[in-house]
Formats: C-alpha cells, structure tokens, sequence
C-alpha cells in the first residue's frame, strides 16, 4: 500500500476546515469596521499559533509511537512541573494564575497537560501488569487523572480540572468496575435535586427509598440488606448535608449564581445571567440561515462577552444561523466519532486509550462549551476546541491531533 | 471494554444540541426580536414642519433650531462647573439644583439639564462640550414666527399627549402635534411625514454606523408649506384699530370666500409661546377669564346680530313674496305690535318708510311689520317660521360653515319646535317672537357668519365656504373651497337691499364710515345684552357691530365688525370697518384722524364696571 494513502487525511482535512471556521468567526467578532487594526492583531496571533500547530503536527509523524510510549512518564513529569512552576513563574491573568509569559506570547500549561495525562494514562493502562479491574491499578489511573487536576484547580482553573477528570470516561470504558459510575450517577442525581429541591426533602426521599428497598427484598439475609440500606442512607444523607454545606459555605456568590440561573432560581440578565441571555439571544436571532459574515448585530455591537474565545459559538449561531451551526456541530460529532473508531481499531491497549482519550477530552469540552452557550450547562471557562481563539489550546489539540494522525498511521504497518 | 458506551453518549449529546439549536433559532421568535431591541437602535428622522405665508407671500411661521442641554448622570465626570455656568448663565446654586433633580429622576436615563437654549448659548456651549463628559445637545425643531398678531389664526404646536398617542398610532412620545388653529387643521401637511432610519449600536450604547447600510431605512416624506388668504398688513391693522377694546373682526374676499382679517381683541404675540417661558405663559393666558386671550371672538364669539340682521328679513320677505320694495309702513317712534306692547324706534313720529328707508334709517316698526308679514303669511306660524328659517340656514346661519379652522360655534337661528316647546298649542304668532324682527331675540350669530352674509349678499346671492388657506404647495385647496354655494333668495331681490344698504353710509345711521371714492354698502347695529352679576341679570352697555361690503360693484372685501360694548354702531365698528375697506382697497388711510381716535380709544373703564361691584349706568 502506499505510504501516503495510509495516512488519515481526512481527519487532518476536519481539522484545517475546523480551524479555518474558528479563524473566520474570530475575525468577525473582534471586527471593528472603524478601527480594524485590533482585529488584525488577533488574527496575526491565531495564524501564527495556526501555523505553529500545523509545522508541530508534520513534526510528530516522523516519530514512532513506541517514542511516545516509552517517553510519557517523562512528559507527564515535565507537564506536571511546568504547573507547579506556575506558582513560581505564573502570571496572574483575570484571577488564575495560569499563563507563562513568554515575551508577547503567554502559554498555559494546563492546555498541554491534557496530551500529557493522556499518555501517561494510555501507558499506565498499556502495561502488561495494569488490569483496571483491580483496585491497585485503578487507583493509580486516579492518582495520574487526579495531581494535574488538583493542581489546576489551585490556580484557580476549575474549568481546566473538568475537563481533566473526564478521563474518567476512558476508565470507565476500559471497564472500570461500574460501582464507581452508578456512584457517579447517584452523587450527580443528588448534588442536583439538593440545589433543586432542598437538602431535607432530598433526605426524607433517601431515607423512603431505603425502606421501601428493604421491603421489597426477601426475608432471608435481612441483617444484611438492612445493614445495607443503613449505610448508604448515611452515606447519601452525608454527602447531600455536604453538597448543601458547600453550596452554602465554601461556594462564592458566583458559583451559586451560576447554577441558580441554570436551575430556572434567578432570572437576573443585567447581573451574572447576562452572558447566558446575551449568548442566547445572539444564536436565537441567527435564525434558520443566519445574518451573514459580518452582519451579526450582537456580534457587531460586542454584546457577549469573551466572544472570539469561549463564547466564539455565539458568532456562528448569529451569523451563519441554525445552518451553520449545525454544520459546526456535526463537524464535531465526526471528528469525534472518527477518533473513537480509530481507537478500537487499534491493536495496543497504549493507542488505544491515547486515542480514547483525546476523543473523550474533545467530547468533553465540545458538551461543556456548547452546552454552556446554548444555555444547558452553567458557566464554565473552557475554550471550543479548535474554533476559539487561543494559541495554546490550538496547539495542545494540535499535538494531541498529530500523536493521533501518527498512531492512526502506524497501525496500518 | 464498554465499546459502545462512548458512541451513545456521543449520539446522545447530538440529538440534544440539535434539539436545543433547534428551538432556540427555528421555533423561538423571541430571540430575533430582541437581538434588534439589544443591538439595533431604531431612530425617526422628521421632516422639517412646512412654513406659512400670507396672501402676499409674507413668512408667517418658519421653524427654528433650539437646543436642550442633556444630561446623563452616571456618566458624568468631574469638570469645570463654574465654566459651564458662565456659560449658560447660571449660579452654581442653580446648576446644582438642577443637576440634583436630573439624578432624582434617573442615574443612567438622559434628562433635560437646561431647556431650550438658543442658538447663540449653542454655538459657544458646542465648542465645549468635549469637556463636559456625560452631557451633550440635543437639537429641537420648534416654531419661530414673524409677526405679533393672528395668533388665533396661526394656533401653536405642543408635544402629544397620551391621548393623541392613543387615537392616531403614527404619533410617539415627545413629537409635536398641531395643537391649535390652522397647525391643527393642517397638521398632516404641515408635518410631513417622518422616516426612519437603523443604526448599529455596542453594548455601551455608542452608535456604531449604520444598520445594514440604510437599507431598511425609510426616507421622510417633506412637509409642504402653506400660503394663507390672510392679509397680515390688514391683521395687523384690524388689531391695532381693535386696541384696548373687546370685539373681533372677520374680513371675507366676496369672489372667493377667502379670509382676509380675521381679529379677535385682547390678542396675544404668537411668539409667547415658544421658548423657556412657554407653560408659564401659557397658564396667564388661559387663567385670564376676563379678557379670555384664547377665545377666539371672531369665530367662537356669538352675539344677537342687532339691525344688519333687517337685511336678512328684507331679503326673506321680497323673497316669500310678503312685500314689495316700495310698499310703506309708517312709523311712530315706534308701534305697538300687540296690546299694550310697543316697540320704540329712532325714527322722528309719522315717518312713513319704504325698504329703502327703513334700512338705512334702521326703523324697527318697518321690519317688525315685515317680520310679522313673514312669520304669520299663511296665518300658520309654524310654518312661516320653518320657512323664514330654511331661508336663513341657506345663509350658513345656525351652522359651523365648515371652514378650515378647528375653533368655531353654531350660532342660532330658532324654529318652529322652538317656539312650540316655549308656547304649546300653537299659541304664538309673528308678534310673539317680533325680537327676531330686528336680529334681537333667541338669534345668534358669529362674526364670520355675519361676514360671509355680508359676502353673499355683495355676490347677490351665493357664497364660497369662507376659508383660511389660499394655496397648498403643489396642491390645490380643498375642492369645497372653490364651489359656489347658492343662497334660496333670487338674485333680483339684492338690488334693492343692497341700495338700502349704500344709502346707510350715504345718508343714514354710517355716514361716518363712507370712504371717498369708493360706494360702500353697510349695516350699522346696536345690540342690547346682559350679563349676570352676582347672579343679577344686568343689562350691560349695548355692543357697537356693523357690516359692510365694497365697492358696490364688483366688490372685494366684506366684514364684520363688532365692538363689545361700545354703545352704537356708529360709535366704533362703522368707523373702524371703514377705516378697513379704505386701507385695503386704496392701500393708505387719509383720514388720520379718525384713525387716531380708533386706535387710542379704550372701553377699559367700561369693562372695567362689570367687576367694580358698584352700581353703574349704562349707555352714556
């Protein structure tokens, strides 16, 4: 076969469309027809983070996969002192110590250590003696997930730790025991009724369950099964108390507000609900075929904040309407899907999950952004991959992307 | 492994992007909306309001620039207050007070800071105004106009109100709206109509360029202006001659039923009500209910005609036949027209009348028998009355006359239901309602009623619809203007009313008001009226009023003049309607003299008596 007709061309195509979507919308929402020279300044920078990515990903074909296997401890260990050094050499940028300074350009550390854990992830996995079945194993695959997303946490990224711990679905489709995503299931069920409804009416509903549960089960073993049902009433009641004690005590006002407004609570579209209304009147107003490049009123007129980065989908809801957003959207979809089916091709367990994790980070921040600016998920600061203006989670995606294309490549030897 | 877990959740998350993408830009049509309330900022363009002229083509009205200073308090940031109170000539304490009572009414809502400032103020303020974040102009587009008189013709504009708002959906909040006179009646040529245009604007409310390039926007349909039949040298004389008396004149173009003078005393300068004193204004002039600025006399003003009222019944009896114009009646300084009624007349004893006499002596005893001939003809006074009245209704009498200005009252003329509701069982005859003879009476007429008479008689026999306007830019006047209406009397029945009518001047009750050179036909008349004071009917000195037309031939210009109390017809509306016909027809007035004695004579003592609480005499 030819060498070059084993490439996956096309995925690297979805990624130059990608990327040329996300440069046109940026353009456009920080286009100022008076004084366009701020636009251009922008745009300089994402072409030339567009074509460092680009250059990166020819780079990392000319390494073999057994490079990154053997390598990713290292780069794991290299990606978690580069957050540490934030504390040290970090520069403060709206709250969050985040960003390296480095002459013009700032980099953020946190983008790159997504490729990181998912190559320690993908080795940890790939040894010969990991079974993710066994406690041992698991817990170490939550220790790698878990240092890089405390750290960033700390910064103060919550966004960026999110996104970490969606890793968690790699594990659980590697066949992590499923207690651990039924808990996952039930914790979330409660943490939001508890918002919902209230801590007590929560508890009551907890407490009726587990006898209505012992009352369905046989006579035999009883002992046991009320045991059962004691232990996860306290356990539920505890981590409802908690939920409700964090919301309250260790939450700041925005947090709550955050989640009030998505709960339908609080309806405040001056104050902390105005990104969310002003991201959803601009994608409502795009209509079916949108306002046209450069049309958009709401873009024009800068109503939505952060637009050329987290919110950049406003701009294309807005001006290429119900048409161009889906496009964008089902762009993702592929991109995504094409990736996981990649991942079962392959034959290592170390490919395999590399991919699986760079599907699963793609999935996660594309649910959260989207969600976040159609209204379903409260506000969280996470960039859309490829599209939003960033040079550092454009190039991040683009040496996850080139791994991938190179992994992709060489399972056709 | 969970192969197909990750698939699902994917699918999952799509179908519900889809669904959410969905509703919010194909189903919901909040969101369109919105989006243009948010970032669209839609603004009326007005056409500058029309000018008026005179019949000369003299400006009337024009409109002017004013400018109001505006504030936005949130925005405001420190400056130099003593150098913009300098400017606008304010004290600091004054300033102060005001700003205060713009942050009372909003922080972040602009509000008037300084109203109406003038383009002077303006031109120094504007080169400013860079020091003075959080306020700027805003230009306003408010009436200026070039003469002091006709203000009762002219009207004025003021913003609408909720009601206006209310009945007619193309009026807004803070737009002007013709409010009174000709700016009412002509309102929707005068305005124009206004256009709007979309402008793009960010989230700080800054105008950024306009939305879609214009075009959605919608051009201003210009105003046209307005040329009156007015005569503004002649107002402006009439109200001169009116000074310092109560009354109103009403001047009408006979071949065209064109208003040439329409006065109404005490008057006001139109000027008033514009500019930073316009309420308070206002407010004098509507509280003054004595003087009654905003009454307009000459069309509003209903007075009993008194004796130009005999020509009408002279026309009427020729006309029903009940009389010839040679047929006499001889008075006795008066006559009884009933047991133990008598009516007195001027007339020296045994005077012996023929129509022509008995009009330009004013003989009562002649037009009562003429009266009485009339009503009681087929001895069925019901009848004669229905009659007499449908002769006088053809006049206009009893009717608003349909002319181009909002303001105006019906008069009266009674009827036979009238006078059977009064005496039931048809018990009444001629000599029941004899007052009517001599325009006494239940009879009530305005002075452009009285006028346009006057010029359907110097037509001999039809009238035009008397009217303000005499050319609309481009337009034609109203097709109404410009037809003939016919009166129900024959055309040879004027001669001979008009020959009385020449010979009042020449030799009766006006010789005052003859003009040399020129044949003028009139009607003098002293009405008796009373008043109620302290719920007393009194009888107050009679009103002077006279009509005329000339020249006899062809002529050009008939009127009506009525002076409030000023005793006899000849005393002060003959003269002055002569003063009138001479300055209009020949350009200049010779009779200076009589001029003098118009203009500076004053019945302030007259009125005065009324509100003295005194005893007082009349008549002297």
């Amino acid at each position: 076969m030819n060498k070059l007709a084993r490439f996956d061309w096309f995925t690297l195509l979805l990624y130059l469309v990608m990327v040329g979507v996300g440069l046109i919308n940026i353009y456009s929402s920080v286009y100022n027809a008076e004084d366009n020279s701020i636009a251009l300044s922008f745009m300089q920078k994402q072409l030339i983070s567009f074509g460092l990515g680009v250059v990166l990903i020819f780079f990392i074909q000319f390494f073999d996969t057994r490079f990154f296997e053997r390598y990713a401890s290292i780069i794991y260990l290299v990606s978690i002192g580069s957050l540490l050094g934030l504390w040290l050499f970090g520069t403060e940028v709206s709250g969050a110590q985040s960003w390296y300074n480095i002459g013009s350009f700032s980099l953020q550390p946190s983008e790159f250590s997504k490729v990181a854990v998912a190559l320690a992830l993908a080795k940890h996995l790939g040894d010969f003696n990991t079974q993710i079945e066994r406690t041992k194993d698991y817990i170490g695959a939550f220790v790698i997930m878990g240092i890089p997303a405390i750290l960033t946490l700390l910064q103060p990224d919550p966004g960026t730790a999110l996104v970490l711990l969606g890793f968690f679905l790699v594990l659980h489709i590697e066949g992590l025991p499923s207690f651990f995503f039924t808990m996952l299931i039930s914790l979330f069920v409660l943490f939001i009724s508890t918002l919902w409804i209230g801590m007590y009416w929560v508890m009551v509903a907890i407490v009726l369950l587990a006898i209505l549960y012992v009352a369905l089960q046989s006579k035999r073993k009883r002992k046991k099964i009320v045991f059962l049902a004691l232990l996860a009433t306290i356990l539920f009641s505890g981590f409802t108390y908690s939920v409700s004690y964090i919301f309250e005590h260790v939450f700041e006002q925005r947090h709550r507000d955050r989640f009030n407004i998505l709960l339908g609570k609080e309806v405040d579209t001056q104050g902390v609900g105005y990104n969310i209304n002003q991201s959803q009147i601009a994608i409502g107003s795009g209509r079916f075929s949108g306002k046209g490049f450069l049309e958009g009123t709401q873009t024009k007129g800068g109503f939505v904040p952060e637009q050329q980065t987290d919110y950049i989908f406003t701009t294309i809801g807005e001006e290429w309407g119900f048409i161009g957003s889906s496009f964008v959207l089902v762009l993702f979809l592929i991109l995504i899907l094409r990736i996981v089916r990649v991942a079962y091709k392959q034959k290592t367990t170390f490919a395999r999950v590399f991919c699986l994790g760079f599907a699963c980070i793609l999935f996660i921040h594309v649910a959260i952004n989207l969600g976040m600016v159609v209204g379903l998920v409260p506000t969280i600061g996470i960039p859309l991959p490829l599209m939003s203006y960033g040079g550092s989670s454009l190039l991040a995606f683009s040496i996850f992307l080139g791994i991938y294309l190179r992994i992709a490549y060489q399972r056709m030897d | 492994m969970r192969t197909r877990f990750f698939p699902i959740l994917i699918g999952f998350f799509g179908i519900v992007m889809f669904a959410r993408l969905f509703s919010l830009q194909i189903l919901s049509d909040e969101y369109g909306d919105l989006s243009l309330k948010n970032s669209v900022l839609k603004q009326n363009v007005y056409p500058e309001r029309g000018y008026v002229y005179d019949r000369n083509g003299k400006l009337l009205v024009s409109s002017q620039p004013m400018y109001d200073l505006m504030v936005v308090p949130k925005d405001l940031m420190s400056f130099d207050t003593l150098d913009l109170c300098k400017m606008l000539r304010l004290t600091k304490q004054e300033f102060n007070d005001k700003l205060a009572k713009a942050k009372r009414y909003s922080l972040r809502a602009p509000s008037v800071l300084l109203g109406q400032i003038s383009k002077q103020d303006y031109a120094t303020l504007q080169e400013k105004m860079w020091k003075f974040p959080g306020m700027y102009i805003q230009r306003k587009s408010v009436r200026a106009y070039h003469t002091d008189v006709a203000s009762n013709i002219l009207g004025y504009i003021s913003e609408v109100n909720y009601f206006d708002m209310e009945t007619n959906p193309y009026y807004q909040q803070g737009e002007l709206i013709g409010r009174q006179g000709i700016e009412k009646t002509y309102e929707k040529i005068l305005r124009g109509k206004k256009g709007v245009s979309y402008l793009q604007r960010d989230k700080f409310n800054r105008i950024i360029g306009s939305y879609k390039d214009g075009q959605l926007d919608t051009l201003p349909i210009p105003a046209q202006d307005i040329t009156l039949s007015i005569d503004i040298d002649l107002q402006e004389y009439g109200t001169k001659l009116l000074a310092n008396k109560r009354g109103g004149i009403l001047a009408i173009e006979p071949s065209s039923g064109e208003i040439l003078m329409s006065v109404s005393t005490p008057t006001y300068a139109p000027n008033l009500l514009v500019g930073r004193d316009r309420s308070a204004n206002f407010r004098i002039l509507k509280q003054d209910t004595l003087n009654r600025f905003l009454f307009d006399r000459s069309l509003q003003g209903q007075y009993p005609p008194g004796s130009p009222f005999k020509v009408l019944n002279a026309l009427v009896a020729l006309e029903e036949e009940v009389i010839q114009p040679n047929a006499t009646f001889t008075c006795y300084s008066g006559h009884f027209y009933a047991r133990n009624q008598f009516m007195a007349c001027k007339c020296t004893s045994g005077s012996i009348n023929n129509l022509n006499r008995g009009i330009y002596n004013s003989c009562n005893t002649y037009f009562s028998n003429v009266y009485r001939r009339i009503i009681d003809k087929d001895n069925n006074a019901s009848d004669g009355i229905n009659t007499w009245h449908s002769h006088l209704s053809s006049f206009g009498l009893g009717n608003f006359l349909g002319y181009d200005h909002p303001v105006g009252q019906s008069g009266y003329v009674p009827n036979a239901n009238f006078y059977n509701l009064w005496y039931p069982n048809q018990r009444w005859r001629g000599a029941t309602t004899v007052s009517n003879a001599i325009g006494q009476g239940e009879i009530l007429m305005t002075p452009i009623q009285l006028a346009n008479v006057v010029a359907a008689i110097a037509n001999r026999g039809f009238f035009y619809t008397p009217h303000f306007v005499k050319g609309i830019q481009g337009d034609f006047i109203a097709a109404e203007y410009r037809t003939k209406r016919f009166t129900s009397i024959s055309k040879e029945h004027f001669d001979p009313v008009i020959e009385g009518m020449a010979n009042v001047v020449k030799k009766g009750t006006a010789r005052i008001a003859s003009v040399r050179g020129i044949e003028v036909c009139g009607k003098t008349g002293t009405i008796e009226n009373f008043t109620k004071i302290n719920g007393v009917r009194t009888q107050l000195t009679d009103h002077s009023i006279f009509v005329a037309f000339a020249p006899k031939e062809n002529p050009k210009i008939a009127l009506a003049v009525i002076v409030e109390n000023g005793y006899w017809g000849g005393r002060w509306a003959a003269p002055i309607a002569s003063l009138i016909i001479e300055k209009y027809l020949t350009g200049n007035v010779e009779r200076s003299w009589l001029e003098k004695r118009m203009m500076e004579g004053s019945l302030a003592e007259e009125y005065a008596k009324v509100t003295s609480n005194k005893p007082f005499s009349i008549n002297e």
